[in-house]
């Protein structure tokens, strides 16, 4: 229980904190709708080539953006805490008894949450353009960007509080998130890729979250992959919390 | 309500090992004021850390508030208040969220933190700013927050780091005021200070630590006392060598150290050792610019210990 109310509280200081400049929801939506605009228009001309899956450009296009958002979303949320480091704020929670497991689960709650209302957004804003969701879609859409947000929200503030200084934490993020992405098929879908490129694209996560995030927009929402997409990002949420938590019960030295 | 044994700490890094707490011991009694007064890197917020529970020692132990603090290191959380040397609040957040959030962490409900904050806002003089986000709090403003922080859920010892530094005179003496209230209710208080004054107003013992290690410890007043009598500060102009030598030997001449320009002679009886000065110099010629009898002051204390000049040593 000590658990359920220290998270509520570091949530609602979080989420005070977040409310306070709204427009940090409308700069994390700005990136994935510039790809909307300026990106997905390209890939209309590609739904005819072989391997291309089918569903129409946006049902393809649009479940990736959304796991895009999730992890440049998520894998910035460090600087805000380095900022909390060199104010004195964890140093000052770590003496007190709130639990571990709390210092990062509010946050990274509030940081899901922010992820979960900017695909919705998103979502709406492409509709206009071609987008067709399902309900049933969207649910497990909002599911996988959650689990994404929570698993690398918690290990971008295990980073941030390993490194402790937006020197080496702003390049850490940076070198990692682009391979992520580009491993990934959120930009094109991976069936397009040579082979040896599939194969390395197979150890990255979320690829798997994004060729689920496809299959239930384009009406394979009972298969498999889907599944295996769900539950490779829950263990993801659970290891990246493992590691965030052990992080912040470990000393600040 | 502290008893340290041995305590050590060792940072360990590229560049080699810094042994920043190089065994203390230490016995903090219940409902003291007790400093800790050393001169920058001396250890004294490495102490700090490891006796709150944010910096696991290297080696030794330490009971704290009546528990282990290395196996029982959460029931101490619960007993203890530590303010840092650096500050804790967050430049978004107004000052009286701050104090609210700090209450109910500890467990108190939310109309229980709020009247204790109310009260602390009252206390510390906060009222003008409480409401507003604590970036535009003033230094004095934000270092008495910091202490509200500290003190919202009562606990029975408080770690205070250099809770003065950044204060003007007259927030310096109200801040001491508010710590002798606390001692007035039975809450003991551990504070570090590198100001010379404070320690000796403020505090009911003190250690004085260098280079991590304890080099005296007791009341201001005992350890004036074990320097000397009095101290008889000799001024000349570049003669301070000269001075020292001619000096040193004289039998009513305890110590003797020179340093910025002065020469400083612990002696028993400051009356009779000046007459006796003055006609040692004047027999060699040596002209002197000032003299001046003293009370050993705890600078004293801590150039008897260590050679060197608390002033200087910061
Ligand atoms: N995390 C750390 N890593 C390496 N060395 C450290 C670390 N923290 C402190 N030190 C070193 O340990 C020594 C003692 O530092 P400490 O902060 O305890 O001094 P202090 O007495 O509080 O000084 P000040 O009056 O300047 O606050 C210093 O030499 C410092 O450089
Ligand atoms: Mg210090």
């Amino acid at each position: 229980m000590k658990l359920l109310k220290d998270t509520w509280l570091m949530f609602q200081r979080y989420l005070f904190v977040f409310l306070r400049n709204p427009a940090w929801v409308a700069i994390g939506v700005l990136q994935p709708v510039l790809y909307l605009v300026l990106f997905a228009p390209l890939l209309k001309s590609l739904t005819a080539t072989p391997g291309f899956p089918t569903g129409g450009a946006y049902n393809v296009f649009v479940p990736g953006l959304l796991i895009q958002l999730g992890l440049f979303g998520a894998s910035g949320v460090g600087f805000g805490l380095i900022a909390e480091l060199r104010a004195g704020v964890i140093e000052r929670f770590r003496v007190t008894p709130v639990s571990r497991f709390a210092l990062l689960l509010g946050r990274a709650l509030r940081d899901i949450l922010t992820l979960v209302v900017q695909s919705l957004i998103l979502l709406l804003l492409a509709i206009p353009f071609g987008l067709q969701p399902t309900v049933s879609g969207v649910f497990v859409m909002l599911g996988l960007v959650a689990l994404i947000g929570l698993g690398m929200s918690s290990l971008a503030y295990a980073a941030a509080l390993a490194l402790k200084s937006e020197d080496s934490y702003a390049p850490l993020i940076f070198t990692l998130s682009l391979p992520l992405l580009l491993l990934s098929g959120v930009l094109l879908p991976l069936q397009l890729a040579p082979q040896w490129l599939q194969h390395i694209a197979q150890a990255n996560p979320l690829s798997y979250a994004v060729t689920a995030a496809r299959d239930v927009f384009n009406g394979h929402g009972s298969d498999p992959d889907v599944f295996k997409g769900l539950a490779i990002m829950a263990a993801l949420a659970v290891v990246g919390v493992l590691i965030g938590a052990r992080r912040f019960s470990r000393a600040i030295a | 309500m502290i008893a340290t044994h041995d305590l050590r700490k060792t940072f360990k890094s590229r560049k080699g090992a810094v042994e920043a707490v190089a065994g203390v011991d230490l016995d903090v009694k219940k409902g003291e004021i007790f400093g800790f007064l050393g001169p920058n890197g001396a250890g004294k917020t490495t102490t700090l850390r490891m006796l709150s529970t944010l910096l696991p020692p290297t080696s030794g132990q330490a009971t704290v508030a009546g528990f282990d603090l290395l196996h029982d290191s959460a029931k101490v959380r619960y007993e203890i208040g530590y303010v840092s040397q650096e500050g804790s609040s967050a430049p978004e957040i107004p000052g009286r969220t701050e104090l609210v959030m700090q209450g109910r962490l500890y467990g108190m409900t939310k109309a229980r933190a709020e009247q204790r904050a109310a009260e602390l806002i009252a206390a510390l003089e906060l009222a003008d700013c409480a409401d507003r986000p604590t970036r535009t709090f003033s230094g004095g403003q934000k270092r008495r927050l910091d202490i509200g922080i500290g003190l919202m859920h009562l606990p029975q010892l408080l770690f205070l780091d250099e809770p003065t530094t950044g204060l003007d005179p007259q927030s310096r003496a109200r801040m001491w005021d508010e710590v002798r209230k606390l001692r007035d209710i039975g809450t003991t208080v551990f504070l570090t200070t590198h100001y010379l004054e404070e320690a000796d107003a403020l505090c009911d013992r003190i250690a004085i630590i260098d280079h991590g290690k304890i080099v005296a410890l007791g009341t201001p007043d005992a350890l004036k006392r074990q320097v000397a009598g009095d101290v008889v500060v000799v001024g000349t102009d570049n003669a301070s060598d000269r001075v020292l030598q001619l000096l040193r030997g004289e039998s009513f001449v305890r110590e003797a150290t020179a340093g910025d320009g002065v020469v400083r002679l612990y002696v028993d009886r400051g009356e009779t050792a000046m007459p006796q000065i003055i006609r040692a110099l004047d027999a060699e010629g040596i002209v002197l610019s000032s003299l001046s009898l003293n009370r050993p002051s705890l600078d004293d204390v801590f150039l008897h210990q260590t050679g060197r000049s608390l002033r200087d040593a910061a």
